[in-house]
């Protein structure tokens, strides 16, 4: 897939995930999606950075702009090297609870998003891919 | 380091959303929140989110949040300003903030609230909407 | 093909410009129907510019790479071209045929050039209509590529225009949906509904649905993500146009319409919708 552009970023502290926000924001209007899209997308990725951060120890996001040879889109990869997602059918059911952050808000993510892979191996980290396209 | 203004109207407290918080910052505004309507006595509390183009499951945890310890220290909270596009993100990620009353504007919040502390009796609570 | 042989496309364009002009158009006046609508000038114009074109990119040598960089003004200026007649609706023939209708009065001049020279008249000529072809191919990805534009944007328009908002009263908005509800028309409804609400100030929405055939699972889910949405934005919503049998459905699906004002007929929906107001008016005003 041919990738036109991609960015790295570090994933540290919780103002990163502002960061992300941003960058995403940034790429998918130059990617050309509509507002309600672009909305989608950074909200997808504010999730994943989170969950990176919070629960994979952090990482990096690398942001790629992709062209399939008859449309565009923005692919945004995040990984880390955290203690990996023992049980990822759970991990992507909702718990939007008040209280304590137990929802891993991946379930929701997936759902804003076109195409959502996500690899984990416990004690190796994880990695999510996720991709909108115009 | 930045800090949201929360302003006092009358019994009502108002707080205007504009920065893209980060966590830290959406934990600091909830537990301020919380002591002033301890403080204040206030009864209504009115969150502004206009001016914000992203809501994602830790915002909307902490409005719900905000929203259920505010009714247990006896004041209703009133979210307005929902962009369109934040709108249909929230309703296509789940989140339906529940226990948390939404209005068009900060007019019609406004509205909504003093009607809501204004009662002597109780008005019905529905999900995340108007009381008819 | 040698140094030799690659010299001569260029040098008989160079040369030759004003006669292939002019058999070029006469080609290509007489390939368009009558009536069509192209203007002799403008066709003059552009074809002039494209063998100018043409005669820099073929100088660089590497003749038949018009996906080069020294085809890059070629490529724009064929891409402009074909991406007008698509807009000005000519058909794909019509669009090509501004290439094609090139390769007569070129291989006539290459024949005259070459007469006593067959090896080379062979190369030359292969060559030319190698070129050709490959920009006559190019001038048709690029039309059939701005027809699929016209027409995605059409059928957006179409989404559209096909579920308009209406304002019956003040602060009161609804929505006729027609047809059946899928995924990308529940996006495109939902978007118009809520720019609505916000230009209106509408506290409540009627959504009626007499005019869906069926309601099934996916239907009532968009259905009740739609009224979520105008909850969000602080409108209540009404649905009417509720047929017995889609009663039926709704409880034998077990869908939950939860809190949902349901109502037979747009009519009954816009009495209780004015109730709703003047309920709310009067509990929003300050108690003595």
């Amino acid at each position: 897939m041919p990738v036109t552009r991609s960015e790295a970023l570090e994933l540290r502290s919780a103002a990163d995930v502002v960061s992300v926000r941003q960058a995403v924001r940034t790429w998918a209007i130059e990617a050309g999606f509509s507002l309600v899209d672009q909305t989608k997308m950074v909200t997808a990725a504010s999730e994943i950075a989170r969950n990176t951060i919070n629960y994979g120890g952090g990482g990096m996001a690398t942001l790629e702009l992709i062209n399939d040879g008859s449309r565009r889109g923005l692919r945004v990869v995040f990984e880390d090297k955290g203690p990996g997602i023992s049980d990822i059918q759970q991990a992507m059911t909702d718990h939007y609870t008040t209280g304590n952050g137990l929802g891993l808000g991946l379930g929701g993510a997936k759902r804003l998003v076109n195409e959502f892979h996500l690899s984990s191996r416990v004690g190796e980290g994880t990695r999510v891919v996720i991709t909108r396209w115009k | 380091m930045d800090r949201i203004p929360i302003l006092k109207l009358r019994d009502l407290l108002l707080v205007t959303i504009q920065v893209d918080m980060h966590d830290r910052l959406a934990m600091q505004l909830q537990d301020e929140l919380t002591a002033r309507i301890s403080e204040t006595g206030a009864r209504g509390v009115l969150i502004d989110i206009s001016s914000l183009d992203i809501v994602d499951s830790f915002i909307g945890r902490m409005i719900a949040n905000t929203a259920a310890m505010a009714r247990v220290l006896d004041a209703e909270t009133v979210l307005v300003g929902i962009q369109p596009a934040v709108a249909i993100t929230l309703v296509e990620l789940g989140l339906t903030l529940p226990g948390v009353r939404t209005a068009l504007n900060v007019e019609k919040g406004m509205a909504l609230l003093e009607s809501a502390t204004g009662q002597a009796e109780d008005l019905p609570d529905t999900d995340a909407g108007h009381t008819e | 093909m040698s140094a030799a042989t690659d010299a001569v496309i260029p040098r008989i364009l160079k040369t030759y410009e004003a006669e292939l002009l002019d058999e070029w158009l006469r080609e290509q006046l007489s390939a368009f129907r009558a009536g069509s609508r192209i203007s002799e000038s403008d066709l003059r114009t552009q074809s002039k510019e494209f063998l100018n074109l043409l005669q820099q990119a073929t100088e660089a040598g590497n003749i038949t790479d018009v996906q080069g960089p020294s085809y890059g003004r070629v490529r724009d200026m064929l891409g402009d071209v074909s991406r007008a007649r698509g807009l000005q609706g000519f058909s794909p023939s019509e669009t090509a045929i501004f290439v094609f209708s090139l390769k007569r009065p070129l291989f006539t001049r290459i024949r005259k050039e070459l007469a006593t020279d067959a090896d080379s008249l062979a190369t030359v000529t292969w060559s030319a209509t190698e070129l050709l072809d490959k920009l006559g191919l190019y001038t048709t990805e690029v039309y059939q590529k701005s027809r699929e534009d016209v027409i995605t944007r059409q059928q957006e328009e179409l989404l559209e225009l096909s579920t308009p908002v209406v304002k019956l009263w003040d602060g009161i908005l609804a929505l006729p949906m027609i047809g059946t509800l899928d995924s990308a028309r529940t996006q495109v409804v939902m978007e118009s509904l809520l720019q609505r609400i916000v230009e209106t100030g509408a506290d409540i929405a009627i959504i009626d649905i007499t005019g869906v055939p069926t309601v099934d699972t996916l239907t009532a889910q968009h259905l009740l993500k739609t009224v979520t949405a105008a909850r969000l934005m602080g409108a209540e919503c009404i649905i009417s146009g509720i047929r017995p049998q889609i009663a039926q459905t709704i409880v034998h699906l077990g869908v939950d319409l939860g809190t949902v004002t349901t109502k037979g007929t747009l009519a009954d929906a816009f009495r209780r919708a004015l109730e709703m107001r003047g309920q709310r008016e009067r509990l929003l005003k300050p108690r003595a």
